[in-house]
């Protein structure tokens, strides 16, 4: 079984994420790491590998640099990387993102896709549904829990109020929650290996896309004015000295719900 | 300017994201609604007082709805001018929008908390946990795809009557559309529902252990509050994934909102930091939480809230 997995590289979630400010765009050091949310992703691949002799392969479009992110997937045990690294796509929105991510995993053949719910510096939320439709598959999305067994994927979709079981037969697209299964530390000998794995790199115009089709270029919308939202105004911050809560005695006879 | 506006029914209802859409729409020109389900009068009535002239109905059956609709709206669109298209943010929203717009090829802005049209559509979302404002203006072929955050705008009827009701074939959609809904869950719930009540009570990782988020919830019944938490509690497993507020989970925007342990990361503030008042307790002084709060305590939850709940009860 071919299983896709689309991961992302981000920016350190923990340094303050920056704009530049002629493209509007995030800021992206050379070394950015997998987005937290992707692991769940890669830990489902795997599990689903390792009981249907299947084989994982991870997509990314990403702009070149150390590659750690990737490195960190492929050291928890996938098989394979291929990343689309193209300067023309900087500045792409979700939907060329998911035709350059679909063009890939047709290209190479695929029964099953996952990903992540929304990535977490750009979370449109919509990437993996927008991959379905283009590679033709059902859309299983938000799951929480998952199972793969006589090619049908079947997973429980959390819902507002609880969670609907769905299944669908392959090959189908997948999104995964946080928390859906617990993630596996790369072992030191999967960081050994990991640097021996292969890593193929395509440009956009592998995969058949026109400069004028992708990035900025493409995009269909253009960012006209970042600006601060006001701060709410400054609070009341006070050390508990034992009698801090008759603070918010007071505070909620004021908002008047007590 | 021709605004369509997605819902979908859920219990004789339509659904709060499409009422709330809706208000906006009709103050922008002539709106349509593409709606999926039962087909109840309720609905439809709910939807023709928020402004809705016609109501395109699309009847649903157990197979996961989204590549059906997505195919069906599509159609719609093609046989109409539709210069904008709105859809909340639930899974069923973001499964047709998603699919709808890689079928029209057209592009999608998420998070949106404010939508102009003067000329060309524009779009304000908030990122970074609320901190910063985009503004981005489409500049392709209508329509333009605008995901909405739950709350931006509220709900109001208009004086707009019964509107009318155009029934939909579901289309033969092939292999996209086999996906079947097997069985739905309802968990049980206690107390208010957590996207409307005046009070929230909201723990996070600082609760400390499963065993201890009683503290939360003895609170919350004092206080005839909702529940709520962090990301981090439901991946722990201490709570039900419903009780999530934040950019994956709720939002939320109660008169009151009680943060216990809670770091205040960026995702989770873009759930809350529009509630009316933000009470938050933390042992750590320099959780960013405290940066949104109207009154912060910096100590051990587990000495605040008890004594909080005791007082309370005293009274």
């Amino acid at each position: 079984m071919r299983i896709a997995v689309c991961v992302k590289q981000i920016p350190d979630p923990a340094t303050p994420y920056q704009l530049a400010p002629d493209t509007h765009r995030v800021v992206r050091p050379n070394d950015q790491v997998l987005d937290d949310t992707d692991r769940f992703g890669v830990e489902v691949g795997l599990q689903i590998a390792e009981g249907n002799e299947g084989s994982v392969t991870l997509f990314s479009m990403s702009p070149s640099g150390s590659l750690q992110g990737i490195r960190q997937a492929l050291a928890m045990g996938a098989d394979k990387a291929v990343i689309i690294d193209d300067a023309n796509l900087g500045g792409s929105d979700a939907l060329t993102t998911a035709r350059v991510l679909a063009a890939a995993i047709d290209r190479e053949g695929f029964d099953l896709v996952i990903a992540g719910t929304e990535s977490t510096d750009g979370y449109s939320g919509v990437v993996p549904q927008q991959i379905a439709e283009l590679l033709d598959v059902p859309s299983l999305t938000f799951a929480r829990k998952v199972d793969v067994a006589d090619s049908v994927v079947r997973i429980e979709q959390q819902t507002s109020g609880g969670y609907d079981v769905v299944e669908a037969p392959l090959p189908a697209l997948l999104s995964v929650t946080s928390g859906v299964v617990e993630p596996r530390y790369p072992t030191f000998k999967g960081i050994m290996q990991a640097k021996k794995k292969p890593i193929d790199t395509l440009t956009a115009d592998d995969l058949g896309f026109t400069t004028d089709q992708v990035g900025d270029a493409g995009a269909g919308q253009t960012i006209t004015s970042v600006d601060a939202v006001p701060a709410r105004e400054a609070g009341e911050i006070v050390e508990d000295d034992g009698e801090g809560y008759l603070k918010i005695v007071a505070l909620l006879e004021q908002a008047k719900v007590i | 300017m021709t605004t369509w506006v997605f819902s979908e029914e859920a219990d004789g209802h339509a659904s709060p994201a499409a009422l709330e859409l809706l208000t906006k729409a009709r103050s922008i020109g002539e709106v349509s609604v593409f709606h999926i389900g039962a087909g109840s009068e309720a609905a439809f009535e709910e939807l023709g007082t928020h402004g809705a002239a016609t109501v395109y109905h699309m009847p649903t059956d157990d197979h996961l709805p989204s590549a059906p609709a997505a195919a069906a709206f599509a159609s719609l669109v093609e046989e109409h001018d539709v210069d904008l298209i709105l859809f909340g943010m639930d899974t069923t929203d973001r499964d047709v929008g998603g699919r709808l717009s890689a079928r029209l090829g057209r592009p999608v802005l998420g998070n949106a908390v404010d939508v102009s049209a003067d000329g060309a559509v524009s779009v304000t979302s908030e990122i970074l946990g609320g901190t910063q404002a985009v503004i981005t203006e489409f500049t392709g072929p209508a329509p333009a795809l605008v995901f909405v955050r739950p709350k931006a705008f509220a709900a109001e009827p208009s004086d707009g009557g019964s509107p009318t009701v155009v029934p939909v074939a579901t289309p033969d959609f092939g292999r996209s559309g086999s996906a079947v809904v097997v069985e739905s869950h309802v968990e049980e719930s206690e107390g208010p529902d957590l996207e409307a009540a005046a009070v929230v009570v909201a723990g996070g990782r600082g609760v400390g252990a499963e065993e201890k988020w009683a503290v939360v919830e003895d609170l919350a019944s004092q206080l005839d509050a909702a529940v709520g938490a962090t990301r981090a509690v439901i991946d722990a497993g201490w709570v039900p994934a419903r009780l999530q507020v934040g950019q994956t989970g709720k939002t939320v925007k109660p008169s009151v909102y009680i943060a216990a342990g809670v770091s205040g990361a960026m995702q989770h503030l873009v759930g809350m930091k529009d509630s009316g008042m933000i009470i938050a307790v933390n042992k750590d002084a320099e959780a960013p939480i405290f940066a949104v709060a109207d009154l912060g305590i910096v100590g051990d939850l587990h000495q605040v809230l008890p004594k909080l709940t005791e007082a309370l009860k005293a009274r």
